[in-house]
């Protein structure tokens, strides 16, 4: 275990994790000149993470509010139909647990264009603030390799920020970063709750068409 | 082996511009699977559990593409919080589901989810529309994409055990 980051308060306080980067910051490093990144943001902590990156006006974000476990098959059925454009998803440690076969799912159908990062914070922060499987050893940089996922990071260190950030741009097939944060309660991005609005705001970005 | 149904069942969905096939594997979609793996102009995407198949369908829809979910009646029970992403955001969405638990079933452990997918998916808002003769077929496929792509609703089309014959025990 690396240090041990105490929470900032809030429904936070008390809990720790392994990690002590900020997933704020870290993941506006991650995030950074996304140029224009098809992003698909899983719920809660994560959809919180992007959208305080790219700004609630970024259109090319699908943001999730619920259905757990979707966002990392969503993300590769946008890489597959978008062949021409980075495809990025970014959820959480509680989200990938859930679905955590669709790695394999991925690892087999290899988009070239498709990076993927989990925040993980060792706890499901939406709910109750719980331990997930990862704060007792589960490691899901060992899974994604497992799964046959061929470029896997685990970011730590802030320093380590820009390879994994290159990594997640290159072009020779699935990436996925496991970036190990803190526990903390940042304040919510408030955004529409409404998935058809996203949907078609999405679509009349990258299509031209709702 | 195939039967001129489901060759006719591949050339409809492609021709209706379906380009990601995902599914699990399954004896009842064998030759949709085939067809697709073999097919260089699409996807065709194995998954780990049905409920991927939902989520990535949503993903295609973003991106502009169109897909369907080949799976199994079992399969319906696993995608059915996942299904709150097509309704919440109107997602088109299209399944082909080969029936289990249905007309000359044996298997016991089939019967309640097959008895269960109609009435489980109508409760979602998925529109069904059943097949259980050959000559049903090509108008129940060309309807359910209409409806699918044209509506953007939710459409599982249910292959049953009478059109596909029942498993042997």
């Amino acid at each position: 275990m690396n240090e041990t980051a105490k929470g900032d308060g809030g429904r936070a306080a008390g809990k720790t994790a392994s990690g002590h980067l900020s997933r704020r910051e870290a993941a506006k490093v991650l995030l950074d000149d996304i140029g224009d990144t098809l992003i698909v943001a899983g719920l809660a902590g994560a959809k919180g993470d992007v959208l305080s990156a790219v700004g609630t006006d970024y259109p090319l974000v699908f943001a999730f509010g619920g259905a757990m476990g979707a966002a990392t098959a969503m993300g590769l059925g946008l890489a597959l139909a978008q062949p021409d454009k980075r495809v990025l998803v970014v959820t959480g440690d509680g989200e990938l647990l859930m679905n955590v076969g669709t790695l394999a799912t991925v690892a087999v159908a290899n988009p070239p264009n498709l990076g993927i990062v989990c925040v993980d914070n060792e706890h499901y922060g939406e709910t109750g603030f719980q331990q997930s499987h990862t704060a007792f050893g589960t490691d899901l940089a060992t899974m994604a390799s497992g799964a046959g996922i061929g470029a896997v990071r685990t970011v730590r260190e802030a320093d380590e920020l820009a390879e994994a950030a290159a990594m997640l741009r290159q072009g020779n097939g699935a990436s996925f970063v496991l970036l190990k944060v803190a526990v903390d309660d940042p304040p919510k991005v408030k955004t529409v709750w409404d998935a058809a609005y996203h949907k078609n705001r999405f679509r009349q970005a990258l299509l031209g068409a709702p | 082996m195939s039967t001129p149904w489901q060759e006719q069942t591949y050339d409809l969905l492609r021709a209706a511009g379906v380009r990601q096939f995902a599914y699990v594997p399954d004896a009842g979609h064998d030759y949709l699977i085939n067809r697709s793996l073999a097919d260089g102009e699409v996807h065709a995407v194995a998954l780990t559990t049905e409920e991927e198949g939902v989520a990535l369908l949503a993903g295609a829809h973003l991106g502009g593409d169109r897909g369907v979910l080949l799976m199994q009646s079992s399969g319906v029970g696993n995608c059915i919080n996942l299904l709150s992403l097509i309704r919440a955001g109107r997602f088109p969405f299209l399944t082909l589901i080969s029936m289990r638990g249905d007309f000359g079933e044996g298997n016991p452990w089939q019967i309640p989810m097959g008895q269960s997918t109609q009435p489980v998916l109508e409760s979602c808002d998925v529109t069904c529309l059943r097949i259980d003769q050959v000559d049903e077929v090509v108008p129940t496929i060309e309807a359910a994409l209409t409806t699918a792509f044209q509506t953007d609703l939710p459409v599982a089309v249910l292959l049953g055990q009478r059109l596909l014959g029942a498993k042997k025990f």
